[in-house]
């Protein structure tokens, strides 16, 4: 009959066979059929009614049809009431599909067919039992198979929806539990009717021997296996988190390798040469400091102050060998004017690496509102700019020119207690 | 002050133990050592040191656990807590000076530093490495004068003054440069620091804890 049509088919066309709930009266049976046949879907309409009231096999096929033929998806993605609609599915389908056997049966019975209470009953659990466990498991493989998040394109969904309502997004976006519990009252609906089936035809009193003998042979193999699958459980959780164990100690290993383990070679290789080995020790520090933290690689995305002016601490340092330490309160991303304060502060470093006589250079850098505020200090003997030779382009060019070109201002002073400070101070422009 | 103050070393590394020791030697009287937590607590109750140098990281909890068990049992009223750590993260600054260190340290400090910022702890001042001042300033830099009307709020932001004392000590300045360049009193700078250490260890403001665990490894 229809269904067949819509399941065993199995290609996907564009004009595939989809209920349309939107402009359908009960469930868009008749509008998607009538759109698929170019009919009139009150034609159809009037097919389904008169079938019902003749012998009922109408309400059957309209269930039926309900049940089998997947709903239009309308819009590009699955919106969250579709989904909420859809979870609530497969509920309501069981119930749908009780009924309306139900009502068939009944309907035969009145026709006069041969039907009792006997099987009118169970078959009515059995239906929607089975209805209720076999629309679970459709869903869930085409589902997984699916693997897409919700915002499934139409496109997407058409070709791979599964032959049942609501498709893909269903199981999906279902917990667990949701479904077992489901499945669990599906099984029960299904044992209901063949006890109840047993029950009337008297063969329940055979069965409950037949029943008993079995489940106690079940009790004695559970007693007999239950700590040999109690160990299997446990071994296989633990042999688990022994790989889990073992791989993130395979990462750290690589790590140690790639980074300590050389850094360890050179410091044997340079022990002769105690400043390139503090230097060596500093860098490796920074770069495990930075690998245990988790921060992403300097050089992707924005460039933000903290990490700049860390960067070029950190060349300076190699290439001097002398320790810059950089203390950073706050943090922004740099514009043109912020990139021109990190190259005037790597100039101030550079300076007080070459001329700090190898004594440690604090750098202090603040970003507070809208002003951003860095301040480079050595410990060296100091200097005075105004006999710094005008030719030495280093302090008046790439400092203080740069960042007047920017519309911030550079100061350098001479530190009581010895020693010079550079401080540099531009404002953010808003953005 | 009477006399070099005794200080016990804690700390897992047996090496640094005994590179610390070598520092320190004629600068400090360092009394005992310990491994462990431990064996720590037992070693400081029955010395009663004047200064711990404490390693934040330990196998068994760390220099937080020694502090807590020991400000718990009440034994050791008289020990001030120096931390000391390969790690500059916040946290671990922030959660050991207010379990009731003194101040923080690296242990790329050098002898001489070391055994100065030992004496001041020994006379009640806090040490504040660049890098503290610099969590510090960031842990109150939210905390603009707005919750005024709070019971808590002068716990809860820094003075102007407390700010920029702060300021120059991330900026690599020791505490008689700070008085000099700002006209106070090396013991006003130290009042200053002080102030600070108590605000940030009874501040009871969520954005401090908060602070601490976003930068969860500095």
């Amino acid at each position: 009959m229809i269904s067949g049509m819509a399941t065993s088919g199995g290609v996907a066309a564009p004009r595939d066979l989809r209920r349309d709930p939107k402009s359908g009266m009960v469930a868009g049976v008749c509008a998607g059929l009538g759109k698929r046949l170019n009919v009139d879907p009150v034609l159809l309409r009037i097919v389904f009614g008169a079938t019902t009231l003749a012998s009922g096999i109408g309400l059957v096929a309209y269930g039926l049809a309900w049940l089998l033929i997947p709903a239009a998806q309308d819009a590009g993605a699955v919106s969250a009431t579709q989904v909420r609609r859809s979870r609530r599915g497969a509920v309501e389908v069981a119930l749908g599909v009780g009924f309306l056997l139900l009502a068939a049966l009944l309907a035969f019975r009145e026709l006069g067919l041969p039907f009792s209470d006997v099987l009118i009953w169970p078959l009515t659990l059995v239906a929607a039992g089975g209805a209720l466990i076999w629309r679970q498991s459709i869903v869930s493989p085409g589902a997984v198979a699916e693997g897409a998040p919700l915002a499934v394109s139409r496109a997407a969904a058409s070709a791979s929806a599964p032959a049942s309502a609501g498709g893909p997004a269903v199981a999906e976006a279902e917990p667990r539990p949701v479904v077992i519990s489901r499945i669990g009252i599906g099984v029960v609906l299904v044992i209901a009717a063949a006890i109840v089936f047993l029950q009337f035809s008297g063969a329940l009193a055979a069965a409950t021997d037949v029943a008993l003998a079995a489940l106690v042979v079940a009790i004695a193999f559970g007693v007999i296996f239950a700590p040999w699958v109690v160990r299997l459980a446990t071994s296989l959780s633990a042999e688990r988190a022994e790989r889990i164990r073992s791989q993130e100690r395979a990462e750290v290993a690589a790590h140690l390798h790639d980074s300590v383990l050389q850094t360890l070679a050179l410091v044997q290789k340079r022990a002769s040469d105690p400043r390139e080995v503090a230097a060596l020790a500093r860098r490796q520090e920074r770069e495990l400091r930075s690998w245990l933290s988790g921060a992403a690689p300097r050089d992707a995305g924005e460039r933000r102050l903290a990490a700049a002016l860390e960067t070029a601490a950190e060349e300076i340092e190699q290439a001097h060998g002398v320790p810059v330490d950089v203390v950073a309160v706050g943090d922004a991303p740099l514009d043109r004017d912020g990139e021109a304060l990190v190259a005037a502060a790597r100039e101030a470093m550079l300076n007080a690496a070459k001329f700090g006589e190898g004594a440690a250079v604090a750098v202090y850098a603040e970003a507070v509102g809208a002003r951003l505020q860095v301040f480079v200090r050595d410990r060296g003997p100091g200097f005075d700019l105004a006999a710094v030779p005008a030719d030495r382009r280093g302090v008046r060019e790439s400092i203080i020119g740069r960042m007047q070109r920017h519309g911030g201002r550079a100061t350098i002073n001479a530190s009581p207690g010895g020693g010079t400070e550079v401080e540099l101070v531009v404002e953010r422009s808003a953005s | 002050m009477s006399g070099a103050p005794r200080v016990a070393l804690v700390d897992d590394h047996e090496l640094f133990r005994a590179g610390v020791r070598s520092e320190l030697d004629g600068l400090v009287d360092v009394v005992g050592d310990a491994a462990n937590v431990a064996d720590a607590i037992a070693l400081i109750g029955e010395l009663q040191p004047d200064v711990v140098l404490l390693d934040v990281h330990m196998p068994d909890g760390g220099g937080l656990e020694v502090i807590r068990r020991l400000r718990a049992s009440g034994t050791a009223s008289g020990v001030q807590f120096l931390a000391l750590s390969v790690s500059d993260a916040a946290e671990d600054v922030i959660a050991v000076i207010r379990a009731g260190a003194r101040g923080y340290v690296t242990k790329t400090i050098s002898g001489a530093d070391l055994a100065d910022a030992v004496r001041r702890v020994h006379g009640g001042d806090a040490v504040f490495s660049p890098r503290l001042a610099g969590f510090v300033l960031d842990a109150f830099a939210g905390a603009a004068p707005a919750a005024v009307a709070d019971r808590d709020a002068e716990l809860d932001a820094l003075t102007p003054r407390e700010r920029e004392v702060l300021q120059h000590i991330a900026r690599g300045y020791m505490y008689k440069e700070i008085a000099l360049r700002l006209g106070i009193s090396a013991k006003t700078v130290e009042a200053h620091v002080s102030a600070v250490l108590r605000k940030l260890q009874l501040s009871s403001r969520h954005e401090l804890s908060r602070w601490a665990a976003e930068r969860r490894i500095g």
